[in-house]
């Protein structure tokens, strides 16, 4: 909707913005499966741009690649001190904010996305969070939100990285973008953005499909379906652990 | 070798886990305690949820107690007469302690309190038994002859319902055991621990149990309170991981048993005065973290997930 909103407005208003130029894009794999020994992996993304009219003068073509997880609302909690002790006090939910948050540029950031922009299309780290919910009597939400990017950069699940994408003859580019071990499940969305002087003229978004395979995926699944099957197996487990571990030492105490 | 965990959603080193459950698992043989009071927090720390670690650690310490309860059994250090008789106050007391620990949350401020639960508890018990097993060192060191006499008189035996526990030597009401279990039921589901540092003090000073009983009976009703607690977070929150809970095991139970031989060969006052220089040292390590500030002010959670 919105983007076809946007799309509307793009060929209403500023003819000249429509799209010339387009994304063709190829991933080295649009399936990440999770196995018990899953270690982290990395997506190549390249592409190619189409266009029927010879390359415009001006800027040059800019590439800007965002991978994004699952987005939830996430409890931010601040501690202050309180008769000597550090205790949570404020806190604000952040509304959304994705589980994981990839930005790779070909050049930095400033450069090739003007503010406005970023704004509409919610590409920098900063905007991919929304946070409106702030109560009232806490000042300085905002380093609510600054704090949920402090905390997932320090945990390697937002990066951004400038230059990393390759662009040869304002034509054809490519990047890696490397997902961490720690991944949780779910449609997580690749979107590419040609700019050229601060505006995005072409937009393409495709899906990675994350999801554990195997044995973690009928484990996942008994755990949310059969849950008091999953708890005694649990306790057989630990039970039938307890006693083999006790019967193999005494046996080898008595020889 | 990294090991992607299905519940958590993290990845971790398998050894690394061995590892910790093994140290844990000889902690566990050797006092009689579950070792949910180290292993928890040292859970949060390699970076697995609270939920999860704290649902996960009660199913390992059903492993790790069975293990070292076996090794007792067959010493005939087990009192299963008193063992159901806390039991049974210790179920009720867990039942209670979800209703407690899900009104906390519902304030938001569950972590601080189980934080000074931890804090509190933990000193507490930690300063009696040091003191008391060192007093009680001292003196075999000095006479070697006549025992410490027995505080046994008091109002523990002016109650009625008086029952026989033959194992334990003991002719006593069974409203005392009935509330020590209660008790420890409520904390071990708040502070997500099987309980045992509290229950064995608990046993020694106010029933007046033989150490060596205690152990072995420690273990035997630990088994069933988090074998409980286990089905109440599989059931209710879904964070009981199962990867996790094996690789934590197959170390613990091992630990036990080495534990449980080192512990028969140990004096138990010499026993209980290194089972209260660990409590103290936990509870020195939490009460740090209140007073100290933190690196980081701001924590993230989820809320409404469970």
């Amino acid at each position: 909707m919105l983007k076809r909103l946007i799309l509307l407005f793009a060929l209403c208003v500023t003819p000249a913005l429509a799209e010339d130029e387009q994304v063709v894009l190829g991933l080295s794999h649009d399936r990440v499966a999770i196995t018990a020994t899953f270690d982290g992996s990395e997506i190549l993304i390249f592409g190619a741009v189409k266009r029927e009219t010879p390359i415009p003068s001006g800027p040059p073509l800019e590439v800007i690649v965002a991978v994004a997880g699952p987005s939830s609302p996430v409890m931010v909690r601040r501690k202050e001190r309180k008769l000597g002790i550090w205790v949570n006090t404020d806190s604000v939910l952040v509304d959304l904010a994705p589980s994981f948050y990839a930005v790779a540029t070909s050049a930095p950031l400033d450069d090739i996305l003007s503010d406005t922009e970023d704004l509409r299309y919610r590409i920098s780290i900063e905007r991919a969070i929304r946070s409106v919910g702030a109560a009232m009597h806490i000042r300085s939400a905002q380093d609510f939100a600054d704090a949920v990017v402090r905390i997932r950069e320090d945990e390697g699940l937002y990066s951004i990285r400038e230059d990393t994408v390759a662009v040869d003859e304002q034509t054809l580019f490519r990047t890696s973008i490397a997902m961490p071990a720690d991944l949780t499940e779910g449609d997580y969305t690749a979107r590419i953005f040609l700019t050229r002087d601060g505006r995005v003229i072409s937009q393409f978004e495709t899906t990675i499909d994350v999801r554990k395979v195997g044995l973690e995926r009928f484990l996942y699944n008994m755990s949310r379906q059969q849950p008091v099957w999953y708890g005694l197996m649990s306790l057989v487990i630990a039970i039938a652990a307890g006693w083999g571990a006790s019967t193999a030492f005494r046996l080898l105490r008595e020889n | 070798m990294q090991i992607y965990l299905p519940i958590a959603e993290v990845s971790v080193n398998a050894f690394l886990l061995l590892g910790l459950g093994g140290m844990v698992g000889i902690l566990s043989g050797m006092f009689g305690v579950g070792g949910g009071f180290l292993m928890t927090p040292l859970l949060f720390f390699i970076g697995i949820p609270p939920a999860v670690a704290v649902a996960t650690e009660a199913n390992q310490i059903v492993a790790s107690s069975f293990s070292g309860v076996l090794a007792h059994f067959r010493r005939r250090t087990v009192d299963f007469k008193m063992g159901t008789v806390l039991l049974t106050g210790g179920l009720i007391g867990a039942a209670l302690g979800v209703v407690v620990f899900n009104y906390l949350k519902s304030l938001g401020q569950v972590d601080l309190l189980v934080t000074l639960c931890y804090v509190v508890f933990l000193g507490v018990v930690g300063s009696l038994m040091f003191v008391e097993s060192l007093n009680a060192l001292r003196k075999s060191k000095k006479g070697g002859g006549a025992p410490a006499p027995r505080r046994q008189r008091g109002w523990v035996h002016a109650m009625p319902f008086k029952m026989r526990f033959r194992t334990s030597g003991l002719y006593i009401s069974v409203i005392p055991p009935m509330l020590v279990g209660l008790c420890v039921g409520v904390l071990s589901a708040i502070m997500g621990v099987g309980g045992g540092f509290i229950m064995v003090p608990a046993m020694i000073y106010l029933l007046g149990m033989p150490t060596k009983v205690v152990v072995g009976t420690s273990l035997f009703q630990i088994i069933f309170v988090t074998g409980f607690t286990t089905m109440l977070h599989a059931t209710t929150n879904y964070t009981v991981d199962i990867v996790l809970a094996v690789l934590l095991l197959v170390g613990g139970v091992v630990g036990a048993q080495i534990g449980t031989v080192i512990g028969s060969r140990m004096p138990a006052e010499q026993l209980r005065v290194l089972l209260a220089a660990l409590v103290l040292v936990v509870c020195g390590k939490l009460a740090l973290d209140l007073l100290i500030e933190p690196s980081e002010l701001y924590s993230l959670g989820t809320e409404g997930g469970h």
